[in-house]
């Protein structure tokens, strides 16, 4: 048990002592304060009548700020997943599993601490991202006039979850990271799968019921049911949505099963 | 700083796909002494050093620290310090933070990581990214991270590759200063030239298979193939060995005849009426006993 906890307190050092957490942080912050605010300024500025008043998305003064804060995690989800990824498949580019497994040559315990230190390290994103959504939308909220809703309690229940979410796709990118070992080839995969791949298949899976009833497995899709709010909601508010601690058991699955497929394909493998 | 324990190969076997990369191999290394650890490139030494480490996993037959294997000792870097390649670090990491990483996954103080680095004379390097560390500041990073558990046994695979005249000197004195505090050296090199002057025991392997063992002054026994003989009629010697079938050259201060006895030279010579200046077995050095044992092809 005390090696256990030394192996995750070295899988945290690892992180903290690159320069590759804070860069995808700064970013990830940037990205979604951006989008959250714009977003809440478009619609302000639409919604107080000077636009196309007519054509603008209806959306109630309940729905707004728990919409704007949840872009924080249903945007910024990959960036905690390209940390976790990319950490993992580093130690394979770099070959430091080699120094890794002869301090611990118990490689599974080592896989479960890096499985840990990066949940962890993805809470503190979802924490990061959380700050950029709801400090951005709530200013601009303020800006037109809207309630931000900051002192509502589910509101705050919704950034909770959007932590836990954030940290689950951390865990999500170490598992992949462990399934594949190439550095490149799991950016793509990361990147084409959460920007193209899912999208398509979450709104197509929402055509039909028997779809929909697989669509909500989707990992994008239980993310979004975990935190309760998100642009998809929005716009296809008839859609099959699991609870929210079935979204985030799903997750929870998605990083356990690559992570022990991961181990069984690549990080038993000979370090050679 | 722990007991030097023996290392003991037995029967190892390693098969990558339809390649043996190292066959049947047997072996043990004491304490207290440098174990040179030598074969040509591509003869196996890497694969049986990681498989001593527990990094690859051996077809058949186990490689053992006193009997344990390196996945079951209860403190590997406390037992075992390894250095295998100069590539093994993430090279925006400090080499400080590197040891430290690996000092906390094996419960190590913290205070262990500057005296390692003050030991490979890194001190004043330690806060700087290995990215922009030399080969051989990186060969002492590795030698750092294996003295990191101050451990009994040290594995070194090829330290001395990419060291510069002084870094070589620096390292064999180095060596010695471990085996003499009396650790368990186990160091690899693809020649022999390299180590000769630290190892007191020797290794050899070609083709994944032990071909010699023994200490250094062992290799100096192996007989020579070759006679040198000079005549003041070279030319008639040079007509009487190629009559006789026998391969030779003409150097300046002899004629060097492959694959030959020194009695039979003397008999050919004297049916001729050759005079005959000199006549003697060509004393093998290490390195040509090193080649003849490894093939020719060894000679890389
Ligand atoms: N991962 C691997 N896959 C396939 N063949 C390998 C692998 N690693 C080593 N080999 C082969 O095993 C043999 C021994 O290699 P190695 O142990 O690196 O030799 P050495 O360290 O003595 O130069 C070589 O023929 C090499 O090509
Ligand atoms: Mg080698």
């Amino acid at each position: 048990m005390r090696s256990f906890g030394r192996a995750i307190h070295a899988e945290f050092t690892k992180v903290t002592t690159t320069r590759l957490w804070w860069i995808l942080a700064i970013v990830m912050v940037a990205y979604v304060a951006l989008v959250a605010g714009g977003l809440t300024a478009i619609l302000g500025v639409v919604g107080t009548g000077s636009g196309g008043g007519a054509r603008a998305p209806q959306i109630s003064d309940a729905q707004r700020a728990p919409l704007i804060y949840s872009f924080g995690s249903s945007i910024g989800y990959v960036f905690p997943v390209l940390l976790g990824a990319l950490v993992t498949t580093g130690e394979f580019r770099h070959k430091t599993l080699t120094p890794t497994f002869l301090a611990t040559p118990k490689r599974g315990r080592i896989l479960v601490a890096k499985l840990v230190a990066l949940f962890v390290f993805g809470a503190l994103f979802g924490v990061f991202a959380m700050v950029g959504s709801v400090g951005a939308g709530s200013g601009i909220m303020a800006v037109f006039g809207q309630d931000a809703q900051l002192g509502s309690s589910g509101i705050w229940a919704l950034v909770a979850r959007a932590i836990l979410a954030m940290a689950l796709w951390c865990a999500v990118g170490v598992g992949l990271g462990a399934l594949i070992p190439s550095q490149v080839a799991a950016i793509v995969i990361v990147l084409a799968f959460t920007q193209f791949v899912e999208p398509i298949l979450r709104f197509a899976s929402g055509l039909t019921d028997w779809s929909a009833s697989i669509g909500k497995f989707l990992p994008g899709s239980a993310s979004d049911a975990l935190v309760g709010s998100s642009f998809y909601t929005l716009s296809a508010p008839s859609l099959v949505a699991l609870d929210w601690w079935q979204g985030a058991l799903v997750l929870a699955a998605y990083a356990v099963v690559a992570a022990v497929l991961g181990y069984f394909t690549s990080w038993r493998r000979d370090v050679t | 700083m722990a007991e030097g324990v023996t290392i003991e190969f037995t029967n190892v076997t390693k098969r990558f796909g339809s390649v043996e990369a190292v066959s049947d191999l047997s072996f043990s290394v004491e304490p207290g002494q440098i174990t040179g650890f030598l074969g040509p490139n591509g003869a196996g030494k890497t694969t049986s050093l990681r498989m001593l480490l527990g990094l690859v996993t051996p077809t058949s037959g186990s490689a053992t620290f006193g009997g344990t294997t390196y996945r079951n000792l209860s403190s590997p870097l406390g037992t075992v310090g390894a250095a295998l390649e100069a590539a093994s670090f993430h090279p925006g990491r400090t080499a400080a933070d590197h040891l430290r990483v690996y000092a906390q996954a094996a419960g190590l103080p913290r205070s262990r990581v500057g005296i390692v680095l003050e030991q490979v004379g890194l001190e004043s390097y330690g806060n700087r990214r290995v990215g922009g560390y030399s080969l051989g500041m990186r060969q002492r990073l590795g030698l750092a991270y294996a003295l990191l558990g101050d451990p009994g046994v040290l594995v070194l695979d090829e330290p001395i590759n990419g060291l510069d005249p002084e870094g070589i000197r620096w390292i064999r004195l180095f060596l010695r200063q471990l085996a003499a505090e009396g650790r368990t050296v186990l160091v690899s090199s693809h020649l022999l030239s390299e180590v000769q002057q630290s190892v007191d025991e020797v290794v050899i392997i070609a083709h994944g298979k032990l071909v010699h063992r023994g200490t250094l002054a062992s290799l100096d026994m192996v007989e020579s193939k070759q006679v040198i003989v000079d005549s003041p009629n070279r030319e008639g010697l040079g007509w009487a060995l190629q009559a006789a079938g026998y391969a030779f050259r003409s150097l300046r201060g002899g004629v060097i005849v492959d694959n030959a006895d020194a009695t039979e030279i003397g008999r050919i010579a004297f049916a001729a009426g050759i005079p005959l200046s000199s006549l003697s077995q060509k004393h093998a050095g290490l390195e040509d006993s090193f080649l003849a044992l490894v093939g020719e092809e060894g000679a890389l």
